[in-house]
């Protein structure tokens, strides 16, 4: 049942309007990738969505030559819904920022994530709101000083994969968008997934929270400090790859040599080992690549399971039947 | 005094009927199966549940009294009636709070084994009704319901709760009895409805039967009373409520246009039963969600439309101002969207389980920016259907949300509806663009109508959004002339809606003393108020407006007809304010606010006041 070959080129889906974010933002690599990404999914212009709230972020979908909303603020998971439900046999992308999705569309995250509904959802966390000028977002480290917490922020922030692993994501992934090979690479399985994917992609914002990410994921600390993971092998870090994660003892995970470290395995039942991947903050090695994929049935498929279970057991439409339903009675006509 | 004698057998036109009890009782029940059986006998009638906003609020106390009312006639019937001709009360309680209401003379039966003295006091009486002349001037038949049904269903096989809990069927069989209903039918729904627990089945069935065969017994009446059935317009008629017209409204019209309808919702009093209902009849292309809140039902529904759907999104006031940014962007994106209110009493949560018109503002006025979205109203429990339909079909020609109001009178109220024939019903087209050649996303058709491009159309990829949009690409502009000319282009699309009205035909009068120009619920008690006024020798018309926004184009013509305008809303003036500023026609309001529908004789006798005076100059009628 493979699908003829599109020959579609990055081309096809890069839309004419003006690409109008900061010169040096890591948004453009986010794009750039996505563009890239899509001849090779296969999949027609035509059936593809990209949905979005509001943001810096969020002006994402206009440049992209495929079908597009820019919603409102934080209401994009709840609008992609509504587009997947209305018509299943879409590929609809959500793209989000951590203000859109963590704060005042935190409910419709883990709403959507829990339904399951297949789409894809890529957040692209710099750790502050850009679009209003630099104020704190759910996933501004304690502490931050910013234009709306010139003392530092006291309010904790989010881990976003904790989060999302716990309303029951059934795929997580990190990624970073000056790593392309990764972020692609992370892309293309978040494309394939059935169900709920959701990417948290480490964005730059060179303007309003410039390195927020640069101690561990700039190209040459990178190895030391994130484990990058891979189903099926050792959870191992370093240049050398000579540093493993362990279980200890009271149920936590260890830091120790290569030897003996637990092996990575993305399609476990349970989350335990994805909630602690997704909980190691520095000075552990933070976890890059796929945390979970597992398969679940998705919303919009059992929604229409539903409909035709109920169509083969009450028979075809009738309006005319169901209109009539229940306790009818005939007035005559006689004089009236 | 008991039962005093009773006047000679009668075959009357019209009864009132309430019956009242505590949340507990079973009253709703009691009242939906006695108005089943008058539907099916051939009576024309109007039902008026009320009950509170607790399930179960601390028994036989006044807050937990649920009542249902029904006017049935051999005649047709606009409203649920003023003041019941019989009143049955289970509790002091509800003694307390509906007596006041009884027709001077009326039956009362009341439940006396909760006449207690701890009973007495939790519903608030000092000393006991049924001794110290409360009840003077009224036909009192006092019951021990415990004992009789006890007796009755002994041998049912079900415990001393369960059959305590048949006092309901038992007292539905008197009332029975009373209005000489055939039992036959009854029979049958209960057995229906307890089909699972036999045993319950069984004790109810004996509680209804001792009801009934308790009024032969004691003689309650010298002979009971019959009502004939009306003579209705011939056709098939069907009992309905409110919301469950709504509901059918809502799928016809995705049957009709041939549209998939997406209907996303959030729980809330009185709206909920649209959900429940819509969640049926899933296999007529009804995708149904119950949304995390209502932002996202709205939401959803919005990107459903944007794929092809119908997307429709129903709650009451409180859930309404949740959704009011996605109207805002389902405004901008100009995509077909019905948005459904129920109304209830506020502000904030108010009265969720009352009845109240008090959101016109917030339909027509109610959103950021200059933001024009079309607003019709329903006016009776049947009418919901066609009002739903109407609201569809706008939607979907115009590319437009559509705000529907309904209120909770009319969501849980019925009425016989005369079934209409599905080829006697609209068909409308989504007319989906298709053709790339000139696409673009806001060019209009004679309707203003922009270009519904759905997703899955080769060659008509576009983006839209709730950013200012240029006027015929739909792409980003923020062009000072641009945003005039859409500002503009919005409003002037809904304004021609109001082109297709047909004309506006007053009933009754076309032109005289006064115009009554109504909206919503108070449809019943108006036209009654009116038919009763002009039987006083004053020339009334009545105008009960559908579209509340646009205004049909004929109304103030139709109003210079009339020398004196009365508007009655139960809010504080909210359609005549509107009136003012629209098309500044002056009326005088008559308005309550107690969560109630109007009694008849509240509008009648300020028609009539109003057309003693010659001169009004009081805004106001209180
Ligand atoms: C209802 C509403 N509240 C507030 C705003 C203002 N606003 C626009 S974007 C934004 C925050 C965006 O931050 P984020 O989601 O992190 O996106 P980024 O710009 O960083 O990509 C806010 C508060 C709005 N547009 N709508
Ligand atoms: S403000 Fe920051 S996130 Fe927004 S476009 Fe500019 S660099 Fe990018
Ligand atoms: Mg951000």
């Amino acid at each position: 049942m493979t699908a003829p070959l599109l020959k579609l080129t990055k081309k096809d889906f890069t839309s004419d309007q003006e690409v109008r974010w900061c010169p040096g933002c890591a948004d453009f690599a986010i794009l750039a990738a996505v563009q890239k990404l899509m001849p090779e999914l296969n999949v027609p212009r035509e059936k593809v969505v990209f949905v979005s709230g509001i943001g810096c972020s969020s002006r994402f979908p206009y440049y992209m030559n495929t079908y597009g909303f820019h919603g409102i603020h934080g209401r994009a998971p709840a609008i992609a819904t509504g587009v997947k439900m209305a018509n299943p046999d879409l590929q609809v992308w959500v793209v989000t920022g951590d203000g859109d999705s963590l704060s005042i569309g935190g409910n419709h995250l883990i709403h959507a994530l829990r339904r399951n509904v297949d789409l894809k959802i890529l957040l692209f966390d710099n750790r502050i709101y850009g679009l209003t000028k630099g104020q704190a977002s759910p996933t501004s480290e304690l502490g931050k000083k910013t234009k709306s917490s010139p003392l530092g922020t006291v309010d904790r922030p989010f881990n976003p994969l904790t989060l999302v692993l716990g309303a029951g994501a059934t795929f997580v992934a990190r990624t970073v968008a000056n790593d392309m090979a990764h972020m692609t690479q992370v892309l293309r399985r978040a494309a394939a997934h059935k169900g709920s994917a959701f990417v948290e992609i480490w964005q730059n914002c060179p303007v309003f929270n410039d390195g927020a990410f640069e101690q561990w994921a700039e190209k040459d600390v990178r190895d030391d400090s994130l484990v990058k993971l891979e189903h099926g092998k050792p959870l191992v870090w370093g240049k050398n790859k000579d540093k493993g994660l362990r279980i200890g003892g009271n149920f936590s995970l260890e830091m120790g040599s290569a030897e003996g470290a637990v092996v990575h395995d993305e399609k476990r039942e349970d989350v335990t080992l994805a909630l602690a991947l997704s909980a190691l903050e520095p000075p552990w090695p933070q976890a890059f690549g796929v945390l979970r994929a597992v398969e679940k049935p998705t919303l919009e498929v059992l929604a229409r399971e539903q409909e035709k279970a109920a169509a083969a057991m009450k028979g075809p439409k009738d309006l005319a039947a169901l209109l009539q339903s229940g306790d009818t009675w005939e007035v005559g006509t006689g004089e009236a | 005094m008991s039962v005093p004698a009773p006047r000679s057998q009668q075959a009357i036109q019209h009864a009132v009927v309430r019956f009242a009890g505590d949340s507990g009782d079973g009253m709703q029940l009691t009242g939906t199966e006695f108005t089943r059986e008058a539907a099916l006998h051939g009576n024309d009638l109007a039902t008026f549940p009320d009950y509170p906003a607790e399930i179960r609020a601390p028994a036989g106390t006044t807050a937990g009294v649920s009542g249902y009312q029904i006017q049935f006639a051999a005649h047709e019937v606009f409203s649920p009636g003023d003041q019941p001709d019989t009143l049955v009360a289970m509790n002091p309680a509800a003694l307390k709070v509906h007596l006041q209401d009884l027709k001077r003379g009326g039956l009362l039966i009341v439940n006396d084994a909760a006449f207690e003295k701890g009973d007495l006091e939790r519903a608030g009486w000092k000393s006991n009704p049924l001794s110290d002349g409360s009840l003077e001037g009224y036909r009192v038949i006092r019951i021990n319901f415990e004992k009789l049904v006890t007796q009755a269903v002994e041998g049912a096989g079900v415990s001393a709760k369960d059959a305590s809990r048949c006092k309901n069927f038992f007292a539905l069989g008197l009332v029975f009895w009373i209005y000489s209903r055939e039992t036959e039918r009854e029979e049958i729904a209960i057995r229906a409805r307890f089909a699972k627990k036999p045993e319950l089945a069984e004790a109810n069935l004996r509680a209804f039967r001792a009801g009934y065969n308790y009024g032969e017994t004691i003689e309650a009446l010298d002979a009971p009373f019959t009502i004939p059935p009306a003579k209705l317009k011939p056709g098939k008629y069907r009992n309905i409520t409110g919301n469950s017209a709504l509901a059918l409204g809502l799928v016809a019209a995705g049957q009709q246009s041939g549209l998939r309808l997406f209907f996303g919702s959030y729980p809330i009093t009185p709206a909920s039963d649209i959900l429940h209902e819509l969640s049926r009849y899933r296999r007529y292309d009804v995708t149904t969600f119950q949304a995390e809140d209502e932002i996202a039902a709205i939401a959803a529904a919005i990107g459903s439309s944007f794929t092809g759907s119908l997307g429709i999104t129903a709650s009451s006031g409180p859930g309404l101002a949740l959704k009011t940014e996605a109207m805002g962007l389902a405004v901008m994106t100009e995509l077909p969207l019905v948005i459904i209110n129920v109304q209830r009493g506020g502000p904030s949560t108010g009265l969720p389980t009352k009845t109240e018109q008090s959101d016109l503002f917030q339909a027509v006025y109610g959103r950021n920016g200059e933001c024009p979205l079309a607003v019709i109203a329903s006016r009776s429990p049947a009418d919901c259907f066609e009002t739903a339909l109407e609201a569809c079909r706008i939607a979907v020609e115009y590319r437009t949300p559509v705000i529907m109001l309904s209120d909770g009178s009319l969501a849980n109220g019925s009425e016989p509806w005369l079934l209409p024939r599905v080829e006697d019903l609209p068909k409308f087209s989504p007319n989906f663009a298709t053709d790339p050649a000139g696409f673009h996303p806001y060019k209009r058709d004679e309707k203003m109508a922009r270009a519904w491009a759905i997703p899955g159309t080769p060659g008509l990829e576009h983006r839209i959004g709730g950013l200012e949009k240029d006027a015929l690409t739909g792409n980003i502009s923020y062009d000072a002339l641009n945003h005039e000319k859409m500002v503009r282009t919005r409003a002037e699309k809904i304004r021609r809606i109001a082109d297709a009205f047909p004309k506006t035909q007053p009933y009754f009068d076309d032109k005289g003393d006064v115009l009554v120009i109504g909206w919503g619920g108070t449809y019943g008690s108006i036209t009654q108020a009116v038919i009763e006024a002009r039987a006083s020798g004053i020339r009334v018309g009545h105008v009960h407006l559908r579209h509340i926004f646009p205004l049909p184009n004929d109304l103030s013509d139709v109003a210079a007809r009339y020398r004196a305008i009365l508007i009655p809303e139960l809010n504080t003036g909210q359609l005549r304010l509107h009136l003012r500023g629209q098309i500044g026609l002056e009326g005088i309001g008559l308005n309550k606010i107690q969560g109630k529908p109007f009694h008849v004789a509240e509008v009648r006798s300020a028609i009539e006041s109003l057309a003693r005076r010659s001169a009004p100059s009081a805004k106001e009628i209180a």
